[in-house]
């Protein structure tokens, strides 16, 4: 008997994140990410943590800072339109180096949009959502295994470089149910100790001060330098990402989160017709896997990026491979019946593959 | 002759020996000192996390030997939450201004008031956006000259004042909400004593605790030191009684 | 082995439920299992449907463009989805609540099932979808019959466990009638 379990996306972003020593929670509810919220409120108490309701987005992602700030390992998950109401806290956070996870669990917009599957939230997530110009790490997991293993992994990045790791999943991932391994955490033994955490002075001879304010002779350009340096470091470190056929391809698709999913079966079915198509999935989406694109197009001069979206991933992607490959686009914006199929994809690279 | 002198003032432990940002006459000074005093005199000043918030209350950490947390506009109750839930035996505070509270942060605090978070709040209110420019505040009275109702504050357009020391203290979950003042000696005292209170209640576990303080900004106001410490007696009070709206302590007790 | 089914109904005849419990029990046999349910205003009352994957591999897409088979509960998910089956696909629909007349590909087999009637004799109308998902599992044994009922004690709340015998029995009974018509 193994320790399969069958369990559903939000869910098991929850339990990687508990694994992972999460043990404050502040949210609001939001489709489709109520499970969320709900099986925090369920399992945190008896972990010995906190779960709070709180009376908004704005309010969750404030107490999200607070309790950062206090040291501790904290998450808060919304969707879209709550998100934007996050972006003011997550970047006081992102100016004041605090870790935290946000997970947002993206349906279709702009604005009230609808409750279905989108990846409308790409720019918003990679491009900094909130002023001042700033990054998140941002990770794409595309499994209900993956929401697990880097819910833990999100927690150590934003830890180690001290910043919010958002975790971009969408309706799909989030609501479908699949088998889980649930490994156990394995804590890195070199996360830096957090000595700036608020406790009260506790006879150290200096206070804590966690601040975003700078505004001595040079001192806020300083300071955009340190964190600059950091994004690098990240983008040098933290790239993380999945080849499928580079090998041989042809063509090659390109697709994070649910859409790779979908994406990976035309895959399957263009190979089983002789179709040479090979595939990259970003699993992070800042860092950008710019040089696996880069080198890719080395030998294959033509993508296909495939998003729920009308576009957008797809202009790192042109970015990335610097006027060297041709880059086209297949997209389908979120929304109820909006889901694109396999075999829709399969046509695509069939298209594509010839002209 | 060393020991026969008797020290009878000096700086609060809680605060830093240096010079403040504040204009002359304005009463954060002063309310930074109370906050500071209460600390001391509780013992509390090792396991205090105060919460700063947007405004000319900001640099907090500039004064207070103290952990800070500096927050978004109007959201310091909840960060105060979010620190109080990861140490809930420490001392968390926020020291906000009226446009802070009382305009972009109403929602925090009056859910953090409402849950009976375990926090103590300064509430600052002196009629005006000190640290903007002195534009119009949630708090400013009728027919007050601003730099953003520059014929007077019109209730029909702006709105009215807002009483914030009176309306948490409808919550159920508001422990004790006073309204104080500093602008004489006797006041000093009383708003010492109130401070003190509040983070009395916090230190007993015993609630919510908030404290609005009615403030001078000379500055903004266009007025004399002098002219701007009576406008506080004279125009303010009569739109913002001083007093003690809820007290749980004292009911608790029977007193 | 890798088998699909589309499941779909009213919110209320328990789709998500079959959904559920046929995933949850791939997964205790061992295998990779995806439910994906469609999740939309039309939650309660309205269509219900899902898509459910079992395999022996990884699991690519969890959802399927033209499912080799449709678990299809009421007329309106048969006149929907019937023309949407894979070419030499499975339709097993609820007769109680639909005819076929409309189904006529020739490349679709077809059984139908009177899965309200059954339910009733069993003693409630709502075990129709357990008599619907036994006859498929008799069609299609991608799961054993015993995982699917220890599966039962995992989906069923608690607030409903005394209601797991009569859905072993509703299991069985759909079952029994797949077995003998399994359509060529």
């Amino acid at each position: 008997m193994s320790n399969r379990l069958f369990v559903k996306g939000n869910e098991a972003v929850c339990m990687g994140a508990i694994a992972a020593g999460c043990r404050h929670y502040f949210g609001y509810p939001i489709t489709p990410q109520n499970e969320i919220p709900e099986f925090m409120s369920r399992e945190l108490p008896g972990a010995g943590g906190v779960f709070l309701q709180a009376e908004s987005e704005v309010a969750a992602i404030n107490m999200v800072l607070g309790a950062s700030a206090a040291g501790a390992r904290v998450m808060t998950s919304s969707s879209g339109p709550g998100i934007s109401l996050k972006a003011e806290g997550i970047s006081f956070m992102a100016g004041s180096e605090l870790p935290a996870v946000i997970v947002n669990m993206m349906r279709g917009g702009p604005g009230l949009g609808g409750i279905d599957a989108s990846q409308a939230d790409y720019f918003q997530a990679v491009k900094g959502c909130g002023h001042g110009g700033y990054r998140l790490i941002v990770l794409a997991p595309y499994s209900v295994q993956e929401l697990y293993d880097l819910a833990m992994t999100a927690f150590d990045l934003a830890d180690r470089y001290l910043l919010p790791v958002m975790i971009l999943g969408d309706a799909m991932i989030g609501q479908m149910k699949e088998s889980l391994i649930p490994r156990s955490y394995d804590p890195p033994t070199d996360l830096p100790e957090k000595s700036w955490a608020v406790t009260g002075k506790q006879g150290r001879a200096q206070g804590n001060t966690v601040k975003s304010l700078y505004l001595a002779d040079g001192a806020l350009e300083a300071h955009n330098w340190k964190l600059h340096g950091r994004y690098q470091q990240i983008q040098q470190q933290q790239v993380r990402c999945e080849t499928l056929g580079l090998e041989d391809a042809e063509l090659l698709i390109t697709a994070f989160g649910s859409a790779a999913r979908i994406a990976k079966t035309a895959v399957e079915m263009a190979r089983q017709s002789g179709l040479k198509v090979g595939m990259i999935r970003p699993i992070t989406l800042f860092p950008f896997p710019e040089k696996i694109y880069r080198q890719a197009t080395e030998r294959c001069r033509r993508i296909l990026c495939v998003e729920l979206n009308n576009g957008q991933m797809v202009e790192d992607v042109r970015l990335s491979v610097d006027r060297q490959a041709e880059v086209r686009f297949y997209g389908r914006p979120g929304g109820t019946g909006s889901m694109p199929t396999p075999e829709e994809l399969f046509k695509q690279l069939q298209k594509h593959y010839k002209d | 002759m060393a020991e026969s002198v008797t020290t009878v003032f000096e700086r609060p432990r809680s605060l830093k020996p240096v010079v403040s940002h504040f204009c002359a006459g304005c009463h954060h000074g002063t309310i930074h000192r109370l906050v500071a005093d209460a600390l001391d005199q509780l013992g509390l000043q090792d396991q205090t996390i105060g919460i700063a918030s947007v405004g000319c209350s900001v640099l907090l950490y500039e004064y207070f030997d103290i952990d800070v947390v500096e927050a978004p506009h109007g959201r310091a109750p909840a960060v105060a939450t979010g620190v109080k839930r990861v140490h809930p035996h420490s001392t968390v505070f926020t020291y906000q201004g009226d446009g802070d509270l009382a305009a972009i942060g109403t929602a925090e605090i009056i859910h953090a008031a409402n849950r009976g978070e375990q926090i103590t709040v300064i509430f600052v209110n002196n009629t005006t956006y000190g640290m903007t420019g002195g534009q119009m505040a949630p708090t400013t009275l009728p027919q007050q000259v601003t730099t953003t109702t520059p014929f007077g504050r019109q209730i029909e357009t702006d709105g009215n004042p807002i009483r914030m020391a009176e309306l948490l203290a409808l919550l159920d979950g508001t422990s004790y909400s006073a309204r104080v003042s500093v602008d004489g000696p006797k006041r000093v005292a009383q708003a010492a004593r109130a401070v003190q209170k509040a983070f009395e209640i916090q230190k007993n576990r015993g609630g919510f605790a908030f404290v609005e303080v009615l403030a001078a900004c000379p500055t903004n106001w266009g007025l004399s030191v002098i002219e701007a410490n009576e406008r506080v007696s004279q125009e303010m009070m009569s739109y913002f009684p001083l007093g003690t709206y809820k007290d749980l302590t004292v009911s608790a007790t029977g007193a | 082995m890798s088998e699909d089914v589309f499941m779909a109904g009213f919110g209320g005849q328990g789709i998500l439920l079959i959904g559920n419990l046929l995933g949850q029990a791939a997964v205790i046999a061992d295998l990779n299992a995806s439910f994906f349910p469609a999740y939309g205003p039309e939650k309660r009352g309205g269509a219900a449907m899902c898509s459910v994957i079992v395999s022996d591999r990884e699991i690519a897409s969890p959802v399927v463009g033209q499912p080799s088979t449709g678990l299809l509960l009421n007329q309106q998910a048969l006149d929907k989805y019937y023309p949407q089956l894979r070419s030499g696909g499975l339709c097993i629909y609820n007769s109680s609540l639909g005819n076929a007349r409309s189904c006529q590909r020739d490349d679709v087999r077809l059984l139908a099932v009177p899965a309200n009637e059954i339910a009733t004799e069993i003693g409630n109308v709502k075990l129709a979808n357990m008599v619907m998902l036994g006859a498929l599992l008799a069609c299609k044994p991608m799961v054993a019959m015993d995982k699917v009922k220890e599966a039962l004690e995992i989906i069923i709340p608690e607030r409903n466990k005394r209601f797991v015998p009569a859905n072993r029995e509703a299991l069985d009974r759909g079952y029994a009638l797949g077995s003998k018509r399994v359509p060529l």
